[in-house]
């Protein structure tokens, strides 16, 4: 017998330590189940689509045009495109040698890239330079390259929030870093206090462990939360003190369902401030396609930016993304069409905007059904989803349930979670794939499933709960946090 | 909804407000209440460490990315991309029109077509709403509009625009491994398909699973596609190199193998798996079954994962040649899951599709173990999928039209494609050869000439003085004289003493008469300089 080339032993330590809870055990389990004919709702993902959002109609037929530029040439055209997308087409084809099936600059088509400095200059009133934005398969991949880029070995930490998107901890995890956590606090609507990052850092360092970067998701996820103004020029203030690279995920920035905190970009902020952190401060700023009122995840585009990153840094970060060639030139079309979408007085101008508006509204409502629904629940409490397209209630389980979940040898909430599945279908994600507080539970679901579904959802949702609570509750009471 | 009183508001007196209005006033509140570090940076505060250098520079980048190096995209690439800029501003300042990028393999850059059939059908699974116009059937051939319909029926609700299954589309890979039996006569399971953003993805991933340290070392041919080098030392592993055979038309012996594999070991280094990339890059060979034959009996018998690259298999032109999949050969040796690990890498890149740009590709992973493909699996998912437009074409370039369908303009396109890449093989292949100290071997595959040049004792002395290695610096004078763009060889490595460049197969045809005359003229005056 040969031996074994590969074995699960010596398979690299960091891969197996890495977890994604998002298509975890809950996920494969609900696969499952849908293969044996059950009726499964998917929450688990930000994936729109996949839950009956339709895709805007004008993007779709401009990368359609693009993709078969011979339909340009057919005298019908206009039967299928109206003129504004055929004019688009075109436009964006000029921007490529050779059209879509060519291998782009590394960074990106320049011309995308500029109509992405163009839209960032627009919403924050700072020019940004093409240059320092490069567009990458998806946020995700530029994540994991600038993570790559700043961990050199388990010496190197990165704060990330807790509760994350589990990205964070498994890009850190396969790179070979630490990560170091900052806790949001639930019970301030998922705010941040400075106080607890410095205590973060301090304990960090006692370790041993360079602090190098900070993440931020704003809007949260799965916590939903938007920065105020003066929470991120803390931030920024305390990235400068520290010496980190502050890491602004932003992709969830036309994701907003309050108004009392409207969108601020990291990158706003800190020119607002001027002076030398404005200068100084390392900032990366990442975006994407999938989510917003777009949702075209399945496309894989993104880009993220750079500010006051050494001209050195760039080049190293340029010769990574070079060995993959170029990101896929169907989606910077997307991006391109997103940051620059039709203006009134185009022919697409008010379809566009009715799809879209329809969509955030839409949102906005789910959001505000699913918060109230989870806190009508017994032993449920939930914030309200500011921002982003996720709920994130706290399920208060009883220690009957908890002692349940070790006899199952299952960690609690997903333990709750595979119940509520086989009950009710409902897919979600257990919190302790994202990180909580010891002894605190939660699931993320998102705020996606169609809005003529949602009461029954919910119904559903508080059978299953209320039952669970009955059936589980020891009732001489018990203590929570 | 209910409201909280937030914990820390216990630390100040605010403990009769039974309600927090905002977070942000809580901070103002504390901060006024301790020292101040809103204007006072660094120094003062006091969990600030002493002087860590900012995060990210050159100096603080993490050392295995500055160790990792592309020539595709290199160095002679950046120069002639700002000879391209001076063209466009001042035409005339060079003694040549245009630069010719024959760096990269990259058809559609220098003209060629996509293959119309598919185009057609990837615009209608773009765009799904078309099928349910009656219009549609004017302007597409009704042959996409039923493959369109076919594959919209794998993904529910037609809903091109999600995350799909982490290693793609059920119905995909399903077309994928049908594609793969059809071609090998061996089955091939859906689920062993991972479809990625290319196949680079692909290679990286695999070499993240085998790279646990320094002391894991990877077996590359040199010459060698320079992913493989860099992801190497992205990863923190060790190339071991083994030399093909220039004198015996790239060919790649098991003795050398075996050599280089007990050198490695003797250095404490581990060896993990053998990269073979057939049709090779840049060297163009195609490796006869029994030369597949030998590698797979030595990969088993040391314990080796096979790491196959098999992106160029459509494109052969030597006519006594043909693609064998190493899987194939591994099977009709009667070796199956439990004798070898294999991973096939497959791309939309490359044949006659050419399709570069999409980022579609796959890699085909056969026996490992249930707990090791989980590993892959969840690596695969952190990035959720790959983009579905690609993943839709890596299916159609697996399951093309069948002869028995009425794709007349599909054939035509692509033994249009094929046979014209052959005669530019061919050509370009003669063109070097003619030239003073020159050598080089057919491509009898793939899309690139791997050309040795012999230089002078005085060009190497002139490279020296200007601090470049010589084979770029005969590039960058390449460049200079007649604006077409190769690859030094030392970016895919090469026997030490000799030189080499990587030029591409890809310019149109109408071009090549120019590329070989302006090669052949600068070579000419290149040589009447530095002659001994």
């Amino acid at each position: 017998m040969s031996p074994k080339a590969l074995d699960y032993e010596s398979l690299n330590e960091n891969l197996k330590k890495a977890q994604y809870a998002v298509r975890g055990e809950l996920y494969l389990r609900a696969s499952e189940l849908q293969k044996e004919g059950k009726k499964i709702i998917f929450t688990n993902v930000g994936n729109p689509h996949a839950l009956g959002q339709k895709p805007l109609t004008f993007p779709r037929q401009v990368v359609a045009l693009c993709q078969a530029p011979f339909l340009l040439d057919d005298p019908n055209v206009g039967l299928l495109f109206p003129a504004d997308a055929i004019a688009r087409a075109k436009h964006y084809l000029s921007y490529t040698s050779g059209g879509l099936g060519a291998y782009s600059d590394s960074r990106g088509l320049p011309g995308v890239r500029k109509e992405v400095a163009d839209f960032i200059g627009r919403r924050d009133g700072y020019p940004s330079d093409p240059e320092l934005i490069f567009l990458t398969d998806g946020a995700s991949k530029g994540v994991m390259q600038l993570l790559n880029a700043i961990i050199r070995g388990e010496g190197d930490g990165v704060l990330v929030p807790v509760p994350q998107y589990p990205l964070y901890s498994a890009a850190i995890a396969l790179f070979g870093g630490s990560l170091v956590p900052y806790y949001l606090e639930e019970t301030a609507n998922w705010g941040l206090d400075v106080a607890d990052l410095r205590q973060s850092v301090a304990h960090a360092r006692a370790k041993g462990i360079t602090v190098r970067a900070m993440v931020i998701i704003n809007p949260g996820n799965p916590t939903g939360q938007c920065l105020s103004e003066a929470n991120l020029r803390e931030i920024l203030r305390f990235c400068y003190q520290e010496n980190l690279v502050l890491l602004g995920d932003e992709v969830y920035q036309q994701n907003i369902y309050q108004d009392e905190r409207p969108f601020l970009s990291a990158r706003k902020v800190l020119m607002d401030m001027g002076g030398p952190i404005s200068r100084e401060l390392q900032l990366v700023s990442f975006h994407s396609v999938s989510k917003g009122y777009w949702g075209e995840c399945g496309q894989r585009g993104g880009y993220f930016e750079m500010t006051n990153i050494p001209p050195r840094s760039v080049e190293e970060i340029y010769k990574v993304a070079s060995i993959s060639l170029s990101p896929n030139v169907p989606a910077q079309i997307f991006m391109g069409l997103m940051v620059n979408p039709p203006k009134p007085g185009d022919i697409s101008y008010d379809q566009f905007v009715r799809e879209s508006k329809g969509i955030l509204e839409s949102l906005r409502r789910r959001a505000r059904i699913m918060t109230d629904g989870f806190n009508s629940c017994r032993n449920v409490v939930c914030n309200f989803t500011e921002g982003a397209m996720y709920s994130f209630p706290q399920i208060r389980l009883p220690p009957r349930a908890i002692e349940a979940a070790k006899k199952a040898r299952k960690v609690a909430d997903v333990f709750y979670c595979l119940k509520l599945l086989e009950a009710t279908g409902i897919s979600t994600v257990p919190g302790s794939g994202f990180g909580q507080k010891e002894g605190v539970f939660h699931l993320r679901t998102t705020i996606l499933p169609a809005e003529e579904d949602m009461p029954e959802i919910m119904a559903s949702f508080k059978k299953f709960n209320d039952e669970f609570m009955e059936q589980y509750e020891d009732h001489r009471g018990y203590s929570r946090m | 909804m209910r409201r909280f009183v937030s914990e820390g508001a216990k630390s100040l007196s605010l403990v009769s407000r039974p309600f927090l209005h905002r977070f942000e006033e809580l901070l103002h509140l504390r901060f006024l209440s301790s020292t101040s570090v809103l204007d006072c940076p660094l120094s003062s505060s006091p969990s600030s460490s002493p002087m860590d250098p900012t995060p990210l520079t050159v100096d603080t980048i993490n050392p295995k990315v500055l160790k990792c190096e592309y020539a595709v995209r290199g160095e002679v690439v950046t120069i002639a991309q700002r000879l391209q800029q001076e063209l466009k501003d001042k035409p005339g300042s060079h003694p040549f029109d245009e630069i010719l990028y024959c760096n990269i393999g990259n058809p559609q850059s220098l003209g060629q077509q996509p293959i119309t059939f598919f185009r057609e059908v990837l615009a209608l699974c773009d765009h799904p709403s078309l099928l349910d116009k009656s219009e549609t059937s004017g302007l597409f051939s009704a042959d996409s509009i039923d493959r369109a319909w076919q594959i919209l029926d794998q993904i529910p609700g037609r809903a091109t625009g999600a995350y799909s299954h982490s290693q793609g589309v059920k119905g995909l890979r399903d077309a994928i491994a049908s594609g793969i039996e059809a071609r090998d006569g061996y089955p091939a399971d859906p689920d062993d398909i991972f479809l990625t953003d290319g196949a680079s993805p692909a290679v990286h991933m695999m070499m993240q699973l085998l790279t646990r340290s320094e002391s894991d070392g990877i077996l590359c041919p040199i010459p060698q596609y320079p992913l493989y080098s860099a992801s190497i030392a992205l990863h923190g592993g060790t190339l071991v190199p083994y030399y093909l055979d220039e004198a015996n038309g790239w060919g790649l012996e098991v003795s050398e193998l075996k050599k280089q594999l007990d050198a490695a070991k003797s250095k404490g280094v581990s060896v993990r798996a053998l990269v073979v990339i057939n049709p090779g890059n840049p060297t163009g060979q195609v490796l006869s079954e029994e030369n597949q034959r030998q590698i797979v009996e030595f990969c088993k018998k040391e314990g080796l994962v096979l790491l196959a690259d098999e992106v160029y298999q459509e494109n052969i032109y030597a006519p006594e040649k043909q693609f064998h999949s190493f899987k194939k050969v591994a099977r009709s040796m009667g070796y199956g899951e439990e004798d070898i690990s294999l991973v096939s890498f497959q791309s939309v890149s490359k044949g006659y599709y050419g399709e570069c740009g999409k980022r579609g590709g796959y890699m085909e992973v056969t026996g490992f173990a249930a707990n090791i493909r989980e590993q892959i699996y969840k690596v695969a998912s952190v990035n959720l999928c790959s983009n579905i437009s690609g993943q839709i074409l890596a299916s159609l370039v697996m399951n093309p039209p069948k002869a028995n369908e009425s794709y007349e303009s599909y054939y035509a396109e692509r033994d249009g494609i094929l046979s014209s890449l052959a005669r530019r093989a061919k050509i370009l292949e003669d063109a070097f050869n003619s030239l003073e100290g020159v050598s080089c071997n057919k491509a009898e595959g793939a899309m690139y000439l791997f050309p040795r040049i012999r230089l002078p004792e005085k060009a190497i002395k002139a490279a020296e003085a200007a601090n470049t290695v010589p084979d770029a610096f005969y590039c960058k004078h390449l460049l200079n004289a007649t604006g077409v763009v190769v690859v030094p060889g030392s970016g895919f490595g090469q026997v030490p003493g000799t030189w080499h460049f990587r030029c591409t197969i890809l310019p149109q045809e109408d071009k090549i008469p120019a590329v070989a005359s302006r090669l052949t003229e600068f070579h000419k005056g290149f040589m009447d300089e530095f002659r001994d």
